[in-house]
C-alpha cells in the first residue's frame, strides 16, 4: 500500500538536530528519539493534527500584545479546574434531598484531600466569575468586540450567562441551610419575570414546591447539561479567535505601508 | 449587469433532462429524493429521542400536584386572637426539607376581612414571605409577621405592613373533620384578601399582576372558591 506523502518542513529540521550527538550516547538517544518521532508521524499521517496545532498555536499577533490578553486563557483554565475537580467530587456526592448534606459532610471531613478538592471547586467558581468579567472588560475597553469579532462577543456573553447558571445550580448542591434558602430566593427571583417567570420556576423545581427531584434536576443541569454546552461554546470561541486573530491595544498606532505612504505624497 | 437566471435553463422534468429511466411527469430526480429521504429519516430519528427527553424535563410544569390534607390538632387548641405554629409537609418523601411552618388560629369575625366560607373556620397562614420566599415568624408582642431576610412585615391578618413584599401572606384551606383541624392546599390573596390560585413569592396579583403572573397548571385554588 502506498504511503501518504509526509510533510517535508519539520521533518528535515529534526534530522538536522540529530547530527551533533556525542558518539557514545548516540545510538540509544537516536532510538528513543526515533520512536517518539515515529509515533507523532504515525498520528500526523492519519490526522494532520500538527497542521491544526500549528494553525492554532503559531499565530501572528499584533504589536503591543500584553498580559491583559491572557485573561481569556485564565478563564478557560479556571473552567478546566472546575471540570476536573467537579468530576471527582461527583464520585462522592449523592444528589438526594435526604442524603446530599451527609455525602458532602463525608467528602469534606473524611475523604483524603476531599476538603481541598471541594475548596478548589468552591473558590474556583468565584475565581472563574471574576476572571470572565475581567476578560469581558479587557475586550470592551480595548474595542476588541468590533468588526469582524462581534459574533465572538456574542458567544462570550452566552458563556458568561452559562457560567452564572453554573454558579446558581452549583450553589444548591451542598444542601445546607444557606444553599437551600439562597436557591429558594433565587427561584423566586426567576419567577418575577412576567408571563414566563411562573412557568420557569415550576420547571426549575419540577413542580410548584421544592420537591423530591429538584436537587437531582439542579445536579444534572450543573454537571451534565451546562458543562457540555460551555465546552462546545469555548471551542467555537477559540476557533474564532484563531481565525480572526487578536486586536492591538488601542494605544498602538497602525503603521501604514511605506510604499503606500510614498504614493500618497 | 443583470444576473442570468439559471432556473430558466433548468429542465422542468426528468424527461426533459434526459435522465436515464425518466418517466413522464417526474419533476424530482431520484438523487434529490434519496437525499431528502435520508435527511427526513435522520430528523425523525433525532426527534424520536429528543422530544421524549424534553417531555420528561418539562412534564412536571403541566402535572397537577395531588391535593393533600393534613391534621394539625383538635380545634380547641387554636385561639382566635393569636397564632399557634404547626409543622406541615409540603413535599412528602424528602424529610425536613419538605416541611414548613404554618400559623393557625380560629376565624375571628371582628378581626378577619376575608370572606367567610366552609374553608376558613380556621385561618392557616403560610410562613413563606411574599417578597422572595424566606420563612417569616409571628411575633406575638407586636402582632406582626416578620421576615429575617429583607425586612418584610405583615399585620395579624397577613397583610403587608412594611417592607418589600408584594402581597399578603399565602394561606391554606382548612376544614374540621371529627373535631380535628386539617390544613389543605395553598392559595394566594390580593391586597383585598380575595382568593387566587397560588403564585410564587415576588409576584403581585393586584391589578395587572394577576395577568402578568398567570396561575400555573401544576397548582390551582380549589374550584368554586
Amino acid at each position: 500500500m502506498a504511503k501518504l506523502p509526509t510533510t517535508s518542513g519539520p521533518r528535515s529540521r529534526r534530522e538536522r538536530v540529530e547530527t551533533d550527538e556525542t558518539p557514545a550516547m548516540a545510538p540509544e538517544r537516536n532510538k528513543l528519539q526515533e520512536s517518539g518521532v515515529a509515533t507523532i508521524d504515525w498520528l500526523d499521517e492519519r490526522t494532520s493534527l500538527s497542521a491544526g496545532a500549528r494553525w492554532m498555536m503559531f499565530r501572528r499577533i499584533p504589536k503591543g500584545t500584553n498580559w491583559f490578553y491572557t485573561l481569556g486563557s485564565a478563564t478557560m483554565f479556571a473552567f478546566l479546574s472546575q471540570t476536573v475537580t467537579g468530576v471527582f467530587l461527583a464520585m462522592y456526592y449523592d444528589p438526594s434531598a435526604t442524603r446530599a448534606y451527609e455525602s458532602v459532610r463525608y467528602l469534606t471531613n473524611e475523604v483524603f484531600l476531599g476538603e481541598f478538592v471541594r475548596g478548589m471547586h468552591k473558590w474556583g467558581s468565584t475565581v472563574m466569575v471574576i476572571l470572565i468579567f475581567l476578560h469581558m472588560a479587557r475586550t470592551f475597553f480595548f474595542g476588541a468586540y468590533k468588526y469582524p469579532r462581534e459574533l465572538n462577543w456574542v458567544i462570550g456573553v452566552v458563556l458568561l450567562i452559562l457560567t452564572l447558571m453554573m454558579s446558581f445550580t452549583g450553589y444548591l448542591l451542598p444542601f445546607d441551610q444557606r444553599s437551600f434558602w439562597a436557591t429558594t430566593v433565587g427561584v423566586a427571583i426567576n419567577g418575577t419575570g412576567p408571563l414566563v417567570g411562573p412557568y420557569l420556576s415550576d420547571f426549575m423545581r419540577a413542580g410548584p414546591e421544592f420537591g423530591a427531584t429538584t436537587l437531582a434536576r439542579f445536579y444534572a443541569i450543573h454537571m451534565l447539561l451546562l458543562p457540555g454546552i460551555i465546552a462546545a461554546m469555548i471551542g467555537a470561541h477559540l476557533y474564532l479567535v484563531a481565525r480572526l486573530g487578536t486586536t492591538a491595544p488601542p494605544w498602538i498606532r497602525a503603521e501604514s505601508d511605506p510604499e503606500l505612504r510614498e504614493d500618497s505624497k | 449587469m443583470p444576473v442570468p437566471d439559471d432556473r430558466r435553463q433548468k429542465p422542468k422534468t426528468t424527461v426533459d433532462a434526459k435522465i436515464p429511466g425518466a418517466y413522464e411527469g417526474e419533476t424530482v430526480t431520484r438523487r434529490r429524493f434519496m437525499t431528502a429521504s435520508a435527511h427526513t429519516a435522520g430528523g425523525i430519528a433525532t426527534a424520536a429521542f429528543t422530544l421524549p427527553a424534553l417531555g420528561m424535563a418539562f412534564g412536571p410544569v403541566f402535572e397537577k400536584e395531588p391535593e393533600r390534607w393534613e391534621a394539625v390538632g383538635p380545634s380547641e387548641d387554636f385561639p382566635d386572637d393569636t397564632y399557634i405554629p404547626r409543622t406541615i409537609t409540603l413535599s412528602p418523601g424528602i424529610g425536613e426539607v419538605g416541611k414548613s411552618t404554618v400559623y393557625v388560629r380560629k376565624y375571628n369575625a371582628k378581626l378577619d376581612s376575608e370572606v367567610k366560607d366552609e374553608y376558613n373556620d380556621f385561618v392557616a397562614i403560610s410562613s413563606r414571605c411574599m417578597h422572595l420566599g424566606c420563612p417569616v415568624r409571628y411575633v406575638e408582642a407586636s402582632e406582626r409577621f416578620i421576615c429575617p431576610c429583607h425586612g418584610g412585615v405583615y399585620d395579624i391578618e397577613g397583610k403587608v405592613a412594611d417592607g418589600p413584599p408584594v402581597r399578603p401572606l399565602d394561606r391554606f384551606y382548612t376544614r374540621v373533620r371529627n373535631g380535628i383541624v386539617e390544613v389543605g392546599p395553598r392559595y394566594s390573596l390580593n391586597s383585598e384578601l380575595r382568593r387566587f390560585s397560588p403564585r410564587d413569592p415576588g409576584q403581585p396579583i393586584d391589578g395587572i399582576g394577576q395577568y402578568a403572573y398567570p396561575s400555573r397548571p401544576s397548582i390551582r385554588k380549589l374550584p368554586g372558591t
